[in-house]
């Protein structure tokens, strides 16, 4: 049978050789080079989940009167976008059930990329010749960034539509053409022209998902073409040669497993646990306000950056040439992704390692690069954790003014004192492993020499 | 028919005297007078007088509150509803002084608690205890109401959260009565919304949108405390992302030591 | 009878007929065999069959009307349906496959004779052309002028040129202060240690510059500065309710009960805890904004109700390059 098939194949594509060597594509095992499919997996959920959510959502912002279901929201005014969101969680069936897996799919798919993006820096994936495969996916991950914003800012709740404002002061804090760039995507100041939602529309299902498509295609065809890197585990591993479990069949049925199981949690959490309840919210208006909103977590950074940045405007003769959330809307994060993309360039000529790298490192053997990536990670956690200080004031008493000032020098601070420590700990490690390899070989010489006293 | 007349009259015979009985009588404030002296005297002063010296009107600190010793203001007037709203909240007697009143376990017996009430009510003139109806509000006119009033500092699903210098409780312990005197009364920082502002009508529906938003439509399961992303990415973390990497460590090798 | 001992049987056959896998005797096995597994095989067979129950079930789950926490059951079954699916899976993978770990070459690092062949023909095929670089500096030139026609249609989105609407507001001279149902505010409304929210009768509520906050404070209380001495009406100011920060709804006020030891009233953002001083014509006392909050001057008319007296101080909103160029313009 799969002879025909194969046959059928072969004769009218021309593909058996291509196929054949797919078949027997070389993957290096290790737990974590799983963690990109893990990113891939989420994705195809949220493209399939989305698809359904976009066949029920309406994009219109005209005002509309509710007189659906859900009690406590009769009568009140909210958007057509807002309404046919409240329906898809009220009214069409298994609709909650995909828009919350979509959602928690979206979270996911952002951690397994962080995660993914960590095993790439601390074990120097990123040297050469894998320069390109890192920058596609690091741009991925901006653009994952924007398009989760842009996915639960659409419903037009109370919650997003306080994120989208900050995000329109945001941009307008760009300097010298920050107002004329807010104009022109909102085309007028906010809440923007009433094609906005149309805009989010387009942009969220279609743009930028062929955006990331592309970029995956392409960042994945580059890892094929170059092939995997691996770990040192064996005398096997070398720069040349590439020690790895084939395609079909030991790793395909691992990989669809995986697949199945990314799925399985993901539809586990929407089914049971409540996301972005967004009927509870209420719709948003410009001049109304909640406490405790917050965006998604991985826009908490932001917040966390928005909250420290002291009171000023910087202002030169009357010009306001950086409003204040530039700081930490734009150039914080803006810093982060340019020391991400500069990296391997940067550690190229100061450590002057032009040599092509198939092998990973451990961690602990490149002391300085994960001190400062210890460091770096530091810092935005630190941030990120300052952006919840009014919770932490809610549930611990700990004064959230009092709090501010300890994050404005903890941030700094901080950060050194994590790198510092991380690197100590590399180059103990480092030391620990020829005492640890010398006492291996000494067992086993030991338990040799037993067995021949023994004989003897 | 004459018997049933007669039946009538003597029941708003005793309804009188039971209506008169609702100021307090003499023992009770007198016990709670003792009491007062015990837990209140020494910050309120004698005869409720209070304790503080006349600031400018506006003046205080701009961010945080002032931790002052013994300062206090005076109970003359405040009425059986201000008595009531703080001695049963717990936020009086002050557990920590200088510090935002919390919502606590009364040292004082229920019993002492209307002792106290009495005595405070009879330092002059003030509102009584209020007596709301949240089964006559609506429901969507209390969301409505109390996201373009309340929501701002209390959190849109009554989470409570954080206003400079002072955190707003979440209000899943407070009763309809409680949160009727909170509303007339702007206790602490809160501001003091008068009928005119909120009508009684208006204060049931809001009280109704409250007590609905103790148990509210959690149609999409585990409602992680109905606070939206924080929680939400604590799940992603410490849940999903955790499962996923085990998943890939069941799946994948692990780092053997170096040999 | 006899076909249900027929139907036992073909089942038992069914359970128990595994197969020894065949080898034909003349080729090498590429992939090389493996020892059985007939406990792993059994467990594969036990989960595929249970993800077409959880599978089932979810369909039963979607089928069934008004069934309570219809969700959590949709949820749990599809789950579950693709959890046991990928535990088979997993198992096959790491129990009735062989796991082999395969040496190979990576690939060649470059090619360098390709690279040269590449190089050379672009080289070869530019022997015609005697002025290269006027060459490329055209192709430059118009590249560059097409690219920007191009994308000139995108400046349709907005006007981006025009930065006028950011002065816009919807407030001058006379209009008169309304609650969210269109009722007008009387001065007499307006009490002390609280806060109203206030529009421009017959303007667009959701436009930014429309909604402020009222707020009444003692006489004595404020200290403003000269030009905006006259802005309150009988003690009631109104401020723009959106944040000068990053334009949240300014949605808090701090009016405390007891002055002495309670900070002085604020109107507060829940975003980023930006606070602003009533009294002082909307000064930043703590928080990142950057910029006070604009003041909208106050009169009362002879009827009593409130009514602007123009404009803000300021333009409203969060602050951007030309915030402080120019004055906020009246509707």
């Amino acid at each position: 049978m799969i002879r025909k098939l194969v046959r059928f194949l072969d004769q009218r594509t021309g593909t058996a050789p291509i196929l054949r060597k797919s078949l027997r594509y070389l993957f290096p095992d290790h737990w974590s080079f799983l963690l990109g499919e893990v990113a891939l997996y989420a994705f195809i959920v949220l493209v399939a989940t989305g698809t359904y959510l976009a066949l029920f959502y309406q994009d219109g912002t005209a005002t509309v009167t509710y007189h659906g279901p859900y009690v406590p929201l009769q009568g009140q005014h909210m958007t057509e976008a807002y309404r046919s969101v409240v329906n898809i969680s009220t009214t069409v069936k298994a609709g909650l059930l995909i828009r919350q897996t979509h959602h928690w799919a979206a979270d996911v798919f952002v951690a397994a990329i962080v995660l993914h993006l960590l095993r790439i820096f601390f074990t120097g994936a990123y040297r050469k010749p894998r320069e390109i495969t890192y920058w596609l996916g690091l741009s991925i991950l901006i653009i994952a960034l924007l398009e989760g914003y842009m996915g639960y800012s659409m419903v037009d709740d109370l919650l997003s539509g306080m994120g989208l404002a900050i995000g329109y002061g945001v941009a307008l804090s760009i300097p010298f053409f920050g107002s004329n760039f807010a104009a022109w995507i909102w085309g007028d100041p906010f809440p923007g022209t009433h094609q906005f939602f149309s805009r989010l529309y387009i942009a969220h299902v279609f743009i930028f998902p062929a955006l990331i498509g592309a970029l995956l295609a392409a960042h994945l065809g580059l890892v094929a073409m170059r092939h995997h890197t691996q770990f040192k585990m064996s005398r096997r591993e070398t720069e040349r040669k590439l020690v790895g479990v084939p395609m079909f069949p030991g790793q395909a049925p691992r990989s669809l497993g995986l697949f199945f199981a990314v799925a399985g949690v993901l539809f586990l959490l929407g089914g049971l646990v409540q996301i972005n309840p967004i009927w509870l919210w209420g719709p948003f208006h410009t001049y109304t306000s909640t406490n405790g909103a917050q965006p998604d977590w991985y826009l908490g950074w932001l917040i966390g950056a928005l909250r420290l940045v002291p009171s000023f405007d910087l202002v030169v003769d009357g010009y306001t040439l950086v409003p204040n959330p530039f700081w930490g809307g734009v150039a914080f994060p803006g810093l982060v992704f340019t020391f991400l993309f500069a990296w391997p360039l940067l550690e190229r000529k100061v450590t002057g390692d032009t040599a092509f790298h198939n092998v990973l490192q451990r961690p602990r053997e490149a002391p300085w690069r994960t001190a400062i990536g210890v460091g770096m990670v530091t810092w935005v956690t630190l941030i990120f954790i300052a952006g919840g200080a009014d919770r932490i004031d809610v549930f611990f008493d700990i004064s959230y003014t009092s709090q501010i000032w300890a994050y404005r020098v903890l941030i700094w601070v901080g950060p050194v004192i994590a790198g510092f420590v991380a690197y100590r700990a590399c180059i103990e490690l480092q030391k620990g492993e020829p005492v640890e390899h010398d006492r291996e070989q000494a067992e086993h010489e030991a338990k040799a020499a037993a067995t021949v006293h023994e004989v003897a | 028919m004459r018997r049933l007349w007669l039946t009538l009259l003597c029941a708003l015979a005793c309804a009188a005297p039971a209506a008169a009985a609702s100021s307090p009588s003499p023992p009770l404030v007198k016990q709670g007078k003792s009491l007062y002296g015990r837990y209140c005297l020494s910050c309120h002063n004698m005869n409720g007088e209070g304790n503080y010296t006349p600031q400018v009107i506006g003046a205080g600190p701009g961010r945080d509150q002032q931790q002052q010793n013994a300062v206090a203001p005076s109970l003359r007037g405040v009425g059986a509803m201000a008595a009531d709203f703080y001695l049963r909240t717990g936020y009086m007697p002050l557990q920590k002084i200088g510090l935002q009143p919390r919502r606590s376990k009364s040292p004082l017996s229920s019993a002492q608690i209307d002792a106290l009430i009495a005595y405070v009510a009879s330092l002059g003139k003030g509102p009584g205890i209020p007596t709301p109806h949240p089964e006559r509000g609506n429901l969507s006119e209390g969301m409505h109401l109390f996201t373009d009033n309340c929501a701002g500092c209390h959190q849109v699903a009554i989470q409570g959260g954080y206003v400079t210098g002072a955190v707003p409780p979440a209000l899943e312990d407070a009763d309809a009565t409680q949160i009727a005197e909170a509303v007339r009364i702007g206790p602490f920082v809160m501001p003091t919304f008068s009928k005119k502002q909120i009508s009684d009508r208006q204060l049931d529906s809001i009280i109704r949108y409250v007590e609905y938003s103790k148990h509210p439509d959690d149609r999409g399961g585990w409602a992680i405390g109905h606070l939206g992303p924080v929680p939400e990415g604590l799940v992603t973390w410490f849940i999903a992302a955790l499962a996923l990497v085990a998943v890939c460590m069941v799946i994948g090798k692990r780092l053997t030591s170096h040999g | 009878m006899a076909r249900a001992k027929d139907l036992l049987v073909s089942l038992t056959l069914l359970g128990i007929g595994r197969r020894r896998p065949k080898l034909p005797s003349d080729r090498e096995p590429i992939v090389p065999p493996g020892d059985e597994q007939p406990g792993s095989e059994l467990a594969v067979i036990v989960l595929l069959l249970l993800t077409a129950l959880f599978s089932a079930a979810f369909i039963a789950s979607y089928a069934i009307d008004r069934l309570p926490n219809q969700t959590q059951l949709m949820g749990f079954s599809l789950g579950l349906a693709f959890l046991c699916l990928a535990s088979a899976l997993i198992l096959i993978g790491k129990r009735l496959v062989v796991t082999e770990e395969i040496e190979e070459d990576y690939p060649v690092v470059e090619h360098e004779t390709e690279q040269e062949a590449i190089v050379q023909v672009v080289a070869d095929s530019g022997s015609r052309l005697t002025r290269k670089r006027l060459f490329k500096a055209s192709f430059g030139v118009a590249g560059a002028f097409l690219g920007a026609a191009l994308i000139t249609p995108a400046a349709s989105l907005g006007p981006f040129l025009s930065v006028d609407p950011f002065y816009d507001t919807t407030w001058k001279r006379g209009r008169r202060l309304v609650d969210e149902g269109g009722k007008p505010y009387r001065a007499s409304d307006i009490a002390e240690d609280t806060f109203y929210t206030a529009f421009p009768e017959g303007a667009d509520k959701e436009a930014l510059p429309s909604a402020v906050v009222v707020v009444r404070l003692p006489p004595k209380a404020f200290e403003l500065p000269p030009s905006l001495a006259r802005y309150p009406a009988h003690g009631i100011v109104a401020y723009s309710k959106i944040c000068t920060h990053a334009g949240c709804a300014i949605s808090l006020y701090r009016a405390p009960l007891f002055q002495p030891d309670e900070p002085k009233p604020a109107l507060v953002c829940p975003c980023h805890y930006s606070t602003f001083d009533p009294a002082t014509g909307g000064t930043v006392l703590f928080g990142p904004a950057g910029r006070k909050l604009p003041m909208l001057p106050l009169e009362v008319d002879a009827k009593g109700f409130l009514r602007a007296a123009g404009t803000y101080d300021g333009p409203v909103g969060p602050s951007w390059w030309g915030v402080r160029m120019r004055k906020a313009k009246p509707a």
